[in-house]
């Protein structure tokens, strides 16, 4: 019979429920771009579509310091704070 | 003769009648540690049981045996009446760090220990056995001593024999061991279990049992519950013990484990970013440099086929590293490891300087530690090394120029303005720049100048449309004066980093090209090893 020594994380993963889903769109939008080249070419024209077509909607725009790392703390505190909605263009 | 008031291991214990037999007694009991095979404890016999009969109404004598059938032998071939416990499984013979048989304690009644001795030695037994008359109130058996020699040494005990002594060290109570242990079934095949459970790069693993766990253990002073870092992406803190299984996993020897620790504190860092080092559609790993005295004594490849395969510690140190990004960190391919093509080198990717063959200072001297300190510098870079080839050069000058040209090939050839690479120069090459007495400040800056070109070539065009983008110039419509203007293929000369490996022959060098450097991306980190004798 043999032995293992368990070679992974123990901890047992937080579980977290979605915040719920509002019914209609209403508030801040915020548009976060990761700052990979040329995301902001694809977020600009989302933008304008947005502001088409959610008159009442107010558009935040984020941007992270660098693609190769997770937002820093203090942005992720801003976008939650000041917006009732993200959209995030992920890598490539 | 050691004499101390220390508490020893309670246990229990069962005689060869199955009775079980509890420590401490409540009562001063002598403990006699005895093996069979061991001619020193067959000699003893006769006064442990003499002792017992001499002080068993006021005293408990107990001869601890280390295996079941000799025990037996020596009961029936001294007609023992003095309780024989099995101590088969030698976990108490291990709890009291017996090392020599015979080994005799004596104990108070609250198992307080008042006195120790191995081996034989007369004057030894004759001073315990009048310190149990005195403190039983009883008489001192009659011993005709000038039939016992004045001393004679004892044997090994059992519980030291080096892979039993792996065991009991995994099994013992308290043990050093806080992971998650998992047992297989008898019909599991281990190898196919940590496959289907995903905790292999793919190739088969070293089974990381608890006393191969234990053994890897040794190769550091450190506690194995002690934090090494918090390894993303996962966040997960990885400790001493949860790195030494990983390393057994990898096939690491014990002494490379704190050069394994050391890589994954460099790693962590901010500086190094691993999180995207991990995450990025570039094929980037950490490419792990070692220098100083810890080389050799690992025995690390630095010579011929110095970034290639067939050494242990190259191998199996970069994949320690990796199999804990896996395991702990959470870094897996198609998960949060998500590089389009990958390469060979995020298997492994570690090898050495060769320092001696170097015309220059050492990388861990240029970056501040002593020639005689152990340094891991590692740097967030291709997976996967690219060669230059030059046979014909025989100067510096036209030497170097080649190599620049070929690092300027790193990214996209029209990229310039590029982070950290790491230039690998063959001893061949270092000959032919030595010969010319160049400093790696002069190997810089010609490889600056001969891939500086004029910006108007390095704009994305028709033929090709990958460049210097003008906007992260800051520049909309450039005058011809800006167009002309020469951009050098390294944001800064410090970025070409510079070390001598290789075989002797062999007019090529090799280069590890970048990913994304500095703040916004991955600095290269050097750290200390810990130096275990």
């Amino acid at each position: 019979m043999t032995r293992i020594v368990d070679p992974t994380d123990e901890r047992v993963p937080l579980r977290r429920t979605l915040a719920p889903r509002p019914s209609k769109l209403s508030g801040t939008v915020a548009i976060l771009d990761i700052a990979k080249p040329r995301g902001d070419v694809l977020l600009d024209r989302l933008e304008e579509h947005l502001r088409d077509r959610l008159a009442g909607v107010e558009i935040k725009r984020f941007r992270k310091p660098t693609f190769t790392k997770p937002a820093p703390d203090e942005l992720r505190r801003q976008i939650a704070g000041q917006s009732d909605f993200i959209i995030e263009g992920l890598a490539d | 003769m050691a004499s101390q008031q220390a508490s020893l291991p309670r246990f229990e214990l069962k005689d060869a009648s199955g009775a079980l037999r509890k420590f401490p007694t409540g009562r001063v009991t002598l403990l006699c540690f005895v093996k069979e095979d061991c001619p020193t404890c067959v000699m003893t016999m006769p006064l442990i049981e003499a002792a017992h009969c001499a002080f068993e109404s006021r005293a408990n004598v107990f001869s601890i045996g280390q295996e079941r059938d000799g025990n037996l032998k020596l009961i029936e071939r001294h007609r023992l009446t003095v309780p024989m416990l099995d101590d088969s499984a030698l976990m108490v013979s291990y709890a009291n760090d017996i090392e020599i048989v015979p080994t005799m304690v004596l104990a108070d009644a609250d198992g307080k220990q008042l006195t120790r001795f191995e081996g034989f030695d007369r004057a030894d037994w004759q001073r315990v056995l009048d310190q149990l008359a005195r403190l039983t109130g009883s008489a001192v058996p009659a011993i005709d001593w000038a039939s016992y020699p004045k001393s004679r040494p004892g044997c090994g005990s059992k519980s030291v024999e080096p892979e039993i002594a792996e065991r009991l060290a995994a099994q013992a109570s308290g043990s050093r061991l806080t992971a998650r242990q998992i047992e297989l079934g008898s019909a599991q095949d281990e190898f196919e279990f940590m496959f289907d459970r995903g905790l292999t790069d793919g190739l088969p693993v070293v089974t990381p049992t608890p006393e191969r766990v234990v053994r890897m253990l040794a190769g550091t002073r450190r506690d194995p519950r002690e934090i090494v870092a918090t390894v993303p992406p996962n966040l997960a803190p990885v400790t001493i013990e949860k790195t030494a299984v990983n390393a057994v996993m990898a096939g690491c020897k014990p002494e490379y484990l704190p050069t394994v620790i050391a890589v994954i504190e460099a790693i962590c860092t901010p500086e190094f970013n691993i999180h995207g080092v991990m995450a990025t559609t570039w094929g980037a790993t950490p490419v792990i440099v070692i220098n100083g005295p810890i080389r050799k004594r690992l025995g690390m490849n630095m010579g011929m086929m110095a970034l290639g395969y067939g050494t242990r510690a190259n191998a199996t140190i970069g994949r320690a590293v990796k199999l804990v990004l896996r395991n702990m960190g959470g870094a897996k391919p198609g998960e949060i490891e998500r590089s389009t093509l990958g390469a060979i080198g995020k298997f492994t990717t570690c090898f050495a300087e060769w320092e001696e063959r170097s015309p220059w200072e050492p990388l861990h001297v240029e970056r501040g530690f002593q020639p005689q300190e152990s340094v891991v510098t590692v740097f967030g870079l291709e997976a996967g090394s690219r060669q230059i080839a030059d046979q014909l050069s025989r100067t510096a000058h036209a030497l170097v120029g080649s190599l620049g040209l070929g690092l300027e090939a790193c990214w996209h050839p029209k990229q310039h303005g590029a982070g950290e690479v790491l230039l690998i120069v063959s001893p061949e090459h270092a000959d032919t720049i030595a010969r010319d007495g160049w400093s790696k400040a002069q190997v810089r800056g010609r490889i600056q100048q001969i891939t500086a070109r004029p910006l108007r070539e390095l704009l994305p065009d028709e033929e090709s449309g990958e460049g210097v983008p003008l906007k992260a110039l800051g520049l909309t419509n450039p005058t011809a004066e800006q167009l002309s203007q020469r951009v050098a293929k390294f944001r800064k000369p410090e970025y070409i980093n510079i070390i001598v490996a290789g075989g002797e022959a062999g007019k090529f060098s090799a280069v590890f090209g970048g990913w994304v450097s500095g703040p916004m991306g991955s600095s290269s980190v050097s750290r200390r090893i810990e130096e275990v004798p």
